[in-house]
């Protein structure tokens, strides 16, 4: 082990590096969002961003209220939510590609027409 | 009030109403059911009205204030109130020429409808006849009782409007229709200097009216059951209103305001009574059905014009420059429509040029007279009542023979006497009661119109009212020799019969009121100012205008009685050659107004207006819609239906909302 290494691991993360963390994987799952053409994509990206938020919860819960668990009960309902969310969301994109042979987003557009 | 007013004076609003009625339940509920039932409704509810007219009469000239016939206003209602204490009311003016109009109206009107019930008999357009008919009745016996210039205003406007609806009576006909709208165009510009006089006098009168009312005598208001109002005829003819008035000048030829005011009312009056220049539209009325050309382009409402000037004489007197114009323009149109009379072929032009010529001589009667000299003015309104009756009876005599020959044309008539025995017997009273010739009305009062112009001074006035008196049983009389005697000469006039009872009673009745009318002590009844100075017969005056009436017969009896004197009618017209032309062609005054409205009017200001019309005032609503159009095309270029994009854009505003929270809250 290099000094480095030895000083990070030495260092606990405070509220901020979470929070930091947390706005990347914001970030990462709505530029994820917006560019994918693959709808699956588009879902996972989703998920990274529950994802995220649901760390804030734990975060919040862990520095602000140490002694009560309501941040961890709503991360378990963001996890469920979003495990109801993928599936409603492939049987859609499954019914989708039966009829279109596709699922990119971009040729997703009859709400123009 | 010292005297009761009885039941007809205070109920005189049921002289209008009854027409008013009339029209509404006919026109509405009985004309799409029953022709026959529309005719007899109107009838009945005309002669209520001058069952009515008579009992007012009556009671105004004999029960009530003996001798002196003040102007009562016995019913009002306000209309418009645009200050507490001052407002314009609807009511009925009651004064000695009011009372003479609304007989003469009621009178004619009744009879015209009588008439009507024959004449009409068959027309598809039967009910709505009498619907239009009970229209004017009622439109104008609510111009006759105006106690204010701005009711009669509006029915000033009425008349014109019935009187447009019957010139284009036969709507199929073009040249029915071309005559109504011209009709309308004509007394309507007319009637756009009516207004600018009524709008002045009466912004005057409301300026003045707190300061100057409460000097005018009570006798005037106390009368008035809505007291005295700035628009009633009471308060602009009264001397201090007047007064006030006359001396404020305009920046305009160095005019008064009053002499403004009373040209611009007078130019309203014109129109309506056809006066030269705007006489242009009567003759073509008489495309109109002929009981109508009796009614309302003879008897009634062509003297509205001439009743406007008498009802605001004191204020015409006021002005010098406006009672010159009067005479001017009167005197000019009686001689200018008589020699135009006696070329037509028409039967009803030449009554139509009669009439124009009869209204020039009513106005020129005003023209003369002075508020110290007032003979003129009861001569103008003598003349009026008179010529109502004989006049109404030519017409709807002349409709009777072309009921018969089924032709307008004098040379298609011819020797009618023997075949329509009583409608010549009452052509030839009327004739001989327009040419002038003792005992019969026109006598009279032409007598006494004549006298007005010499006792004033106004010479020239004298001799052309004297020349014309000539023309006028020329011209009458070329018509009548034509028409009653000498060869029939057409197909029509062979098979003529005499017209059915419904129709020759009427002419009858009119036919003794033309003979007697001329009898009524006028100067009696009706008269202005200082006291009349002269009364009965003047035979300095009467032998040459009888003489010339003789004459004028004489000519026309040389010229037209039978095949030989026609001959020599047709010689001398050809001798006369240019000048009958133009005179036979009304003096190619139609042409003018058709170069002026057409070549320039149209070229010059109407094409210039319709082309910033289409380009600038269209255009801009055009550009307003295109922009509109344009804008929702570009905003929809965003619209791609890619949900990704929208979600974009999403993000896009929400960070720039946080950038804003960040700036502000720092």
């Amino acid at each position: 082990m290099n000094a480095l290494t030895q000083a990070l691991a030495n260092q606990t993360p405070g509220l901020n590096h979470w929070l930091v963390l947390s706005t990347v994987l914001f970030s990462i799952g709505l530029y994820g969002l917006l560019t994918r053409r693959n709808a699956v994509g588009i879902l996972m990206a989703v998920e990274v961003m529950l994802n995220s938020a649901a760390l804030n919860f734990v975060v919040f819960n862990y520095f602000v209220t140490p002694g009560a668990f309501d941040g961890q009960i709503m991360a378990i309902f963001v996890i469920a939510v979003a495990a109801a969310e993928v599936v409603v969301g492939m049987a859609i994109f499954v019914a989708m590609f039966r009829l279109r042979h596709s699922v990119d987003v971009n040729r997703i557009d009859t709400l123009k027409h | 009030m010292e005297h009761e007013l009885g039941f007809a004076l205070s109920n005189a609003w049921l002289v209008p109403a009854l027409p008013l009625i009339s029209f509404v339940v006919v026109g509405l509920f009985i004309r799409p059911y029953s022709a026959k039932w529309a005719g007899i409704v109107a009838t009945l509810a005309v002669m209520g009205s001058a069952v009515m007219a008579y009992a007012i009469a009556w009671q105004y000239f004999h029960l009530y204030h003996g001798e002196d016939h003040p102007a009562i206003v016995p019913w009002t209602i306000e209309w418009l109130r645009y200050q507490p204490g001052m407002s314009v009311v609807m009511g009925t003016l009651i004064d000695p020429i009011s009372v003479l109009l609304m007989v003469v109206v009621t009178t004619v009107s009744a009879l015209v409808h009588l008439y009507s019930n024959g004449y009409m008999k068959g027309d598809p357009g039967f009910g709505r006849f009498f619907t239009y008919l009970s229209l004017f009745t009622f439109s104008m016996l609510g111009l006759v009782l105006a106690p204010n210039i701005v009711q009669m205003y509006v029915f000033w406007e009425l008349v014109g409007v019935s009187s447009f609806l019957l010139i284009g009576f036969y709507y199929q006909k073009p040249s029915a229709v071309a005559a109504s709208k011209k009709a309308f165009i004509v007394t309507r510009f007319a009637d756009l200097g009516f207004l600018i006089g009524v709008l002045t006098l009466g912004y005057y009168g409301y300026l003045s009216f707190p300061q100057l009312s409460p000097s005018i005598e009570p006798g005037l208001a106390g009368l008035s059951t809505s007291g005295l109002q700035p628009f009633d005829f009471a308060y602009i003819n009264s001397p201090e209103f007047l007064a006030y008035f006359a001396p404020m000048q305009v920046a305009f030829f160095g005019f008064s305001l009053l002499t403004m005011a009373m040209v611009l009312v007078f130019m309203g009056a014109a129109g309506k009574s056809a006066m030269f220049p705007l006489h242009i539209w009567l003759p073509d009325a008489m495309e109109g059905p002929t009981p109508v050309s009796a009614l309302i382009h003879a008897a009634t409402m062509v003297v509205a014009g001439v009743y406007l000037v008498a009802r605001l004489f004191p204020a015409f007197a006021a002005s010098e420059t406006a009672l010159l114009l009067v005479m001017v323009v009167g005197t000019f149109t009686s001689l200018f429509a008589a020699v135009i009379g006696t070329t037509q072929d028409d039967i009803k032009r030449v009554l139509a040029f009669s009439t124009l010529s009869q209204l020039g001589y009513m106005m020129l009667a005003l023209g003369v007279s002075t508020m110290a000299h007032p003979l003129g003015y009861t001569a103008s309104m003598f003349h009026l009542f008179t010529h109502a009756f004989f006049k109404a009876l030519l017409f709807l005599a002349a409709g009777a023979v072309i009921h018969a020959v089924h032709s307008n044309s004098i040379w298609d008539m011819g020797g009618l006497a023997k075949k329509m025995p009583i409608t010549h017997l009452c052509f030839l009273t009327a004739t001989l009661a327009i040419a002038g010739i003792p005992p019969l009305a026109g006598f009279f009062s032409k007598d006494e119109i004549l006298a007005a112009a010499l006792m004033n001074h106004h010479y020239v006035v004298f001799g052309v009212a004297m020349l014309v008196a000539g023309l006028t049983a020329f011209y009458m009389f070329r018509i009548y020799f034509v028409t009653f005697w000498g060869p029939h000469r057409g197909h029509g006039a062979e098979h003529a019969h005499e017209a059915p009872v419904l129709m020759w009673l009427p002419l009858a009745i009119l036919a003794v009121l033309s003979a007697v009318a001329g009898f009524v002590p006028m100067s009696h009844y009706i008269h202005i100012g200082a006291p009349l100075e002269h009364e009965g017969i003047n035979l300095a005056i009467a032998v040459p205008a009888s003489l010339m009436a003789v004459l004028g017969i004489g000519v026309a009896f040389f010229l037209y009685a039978g095949m030989k004197a026609t001959a020599r009618a047709e010689r001398l017209a050809t001798a006369l050659g240019v000048i009958y032309r133009t005179i036979k062609n009304k003096f190619y005054i139609d042409e003018v107004y058709l170069f002026v409205t057409h070549k320039i009017i149209f070229n010059y200001i109407s094409r210039p207006i319709a082309w910033f019309d289409r380009h600038v005032v269209d255009g801009g609503v055009d550009l307003s819609g295109w922009m509109t159009r344009t804008t929702g095309y570009v905003l929809s270029l965003g619209q791609t239906g890619q949900v990704q994009v929208y979600g974009l854009w999403y993000t896009a505003g929400a960070l720039f909302v946080l950038l804003i929270f960040w700036a502000a809250l720092g």
